[in-house]
């Protein structure tokens, strides 16, 4: 349980962070908490040439009040937003899921920008993020871009990074007054890795309603029939979101269809109970 | 090799490191600190969870390089530590360990639980304890070693 040997520098700043990660040709990673890369790397799934450290960069840990959005840095940590030093812009959801992740030991160094990078299907940020319409802002050889988290995890562990980019924040839009939410997720115990994780995000004053299913095998996956089920106002029970999943030809396991149908009517009922 | 200074327990602590050291590995190997305990190497079990800056975190999976400026508290650190005497009492008192090997990460949680949520109820003090495991206890003498702490403390 010990990591493959690996070369190590500390960026100085996010320009420095791409010039280390783009100055060799192996395989490059950049570490922020490290608190899944690190496992990763124990496990010796991941054997990185050289490992860019990034945590710690003031760049990486500014938050920014952007209007209509909220901008995170990607070096924020989960304890942070958990114990509200970030503004809360989502009703208290993002607080809730933060508040959610692993343990706290974890939450104290682990990062919403490396959580989304990492692109573990199981884990928080991909799917609570996705179902806010949020963005990614990306900055790398290339230039900075700011891209929609539905185009930018393209499966599980993968997305739409060039080897030297990093995620430098993400662009979180601010929910209305009378916006509703709902998260739930489905672990054997709390803290770990989630079987299933259902969640929606209904805005109306905003025109803006996203279901979303998280834990699966891929990236995390738009329901768009529930919905337009909850811009309807109906009812979502167990057996309407298995319809849904069946109907976008969803292919998971009997165990599969049962607890992903749950969590997203549980994610639905929850937003609307009180 | 990666030259390091960082403080260990209050003291000023340089030394030369490959970067692929943990820092459980480190505090254990090259400064002889073994109260921090090794399990499950993945961040899972919480026996290595130390302080880092204050904070409780996974010192398996977190390496030593990256501690660079940090202050290091080990379990070594908190002799004189006025929470974690009490709760050195409390765990004695209601069997709240039994073969040792968890407790060093238990104590650092429990630590943290005390000082961060003082209203804590049995259900949160179960909740936080999810990231530590104990195979010899069952937790029930944890949750009231922790409670009777949160109680003393309470006044």
């Amino acid at each position: 349980m010990k990591p493959a040997r690996f070369d190590y520098a500390r960026a100085g700043d996010i320009a420095d962070a791409i010039r280390l990660l783009g100055s060799t040709d192996g395989f490059n990673k950049p570490l922020g908490g490290g608190m899944s890369l690190g496992p990763m790397m124990n496990l010796r799934l991941a054997q990185p040439d050289l490992v860019v450290e990034v945590r710690g960069l003031d760049a990486l840990k500014t938050v920014s009040d952007e209007g209509d959005r909220l901008v995170v840095g990607a070096g924020v940590t989960h304890a942070a937003i958990e114990d509200g030093k970030v503004p809360d812009t989502t009703n208290g959801m993002m607080r809730s899921v933060a508040g959610q992740i692993a343990y706290r030991a974890v939450r104290n160094r682990g990062t919403i920008g490396g959580s989304i990078a990492h692109a573990d299907p199981a884990a928080d940020w991909p799917t609570a993020l996705r179902a806010l319409g949020a963005e990614v802002a990306i900055d790398g050889p290339g230039g900075a871009r700011v891209v929609p988290l539905s185009e930018f995890q393209l499966a599980a562990f993968t997305v739409a990074l060039e080897p030297a980019d990093i995620v430098t924040a993400l662009h979180v839009p601010k929910l209305s007054p009378g916006a509703r939410w709902g998260y739930y997720k489905i672990c054997r115990k709390p803290g770990e890795f989630a079987d299933s994780i259902g969640t929606v995000v209904h805005d109306p004053d905003r025109g803006y309603t996203g279901v979303v299913l998280g834990a699966t095998d891929g990236a995390p996956l738009d329901v768009p029939a529930l919905a337009e089920a909850v811009r309807a106002g109906k009812d979502v029970e167990i057996d309407d979101a298995k319809a849904a999943l069946a109907a976008q030809g969803a292919t998971f396991d009997d165990y599969g269809n049962q607890i992903h149908a749950v969590a997203l009517s549980r994610a639905i009922k929850g937003a609307f109970a009180s | 090799m990666t030259e390091i200074s960082l403080t260990i327990n209050g003291a000023p602590v340089t030394a030369s490191v490959e970067p692929r050291t943990s820092l459980a590995d480190f505090v254990r190997d090259s400064q002889r600190l073994t109260g921090t305990h090794l399990g499950c190497e993945h961040g899972v079990c919480g026996a290595c969870t130390l302080e880092i800056d204050g904070e409780p975190m996974r010192s398996c999976i977190t390496y030593a390089v990256s501690c660079d400026g940090a202050s290091v508290t080990t379990i070594e650190g908190f002799d004189d530590d006025e929470v974690m005497e009490d709760l050195r009492q409390a765990f004695t008192e209601n069997h709240g360990l039994q073969c040792g090997y968890c407790t060093p990460g238990m104590l650092v949680t429990a630590r943290d639980i005390v000082r961060r949520l003082p209203e804590a109820d049995e259900k949160r003090v179960r909740l936080e304890l999810s990231g530590n495991l104990c195979r010899c206890t069952g937790y029930v003498g944890i949750v009231r070693a922790i409670l009777a702490v949160l109680e003393k403390r309470r006044g």
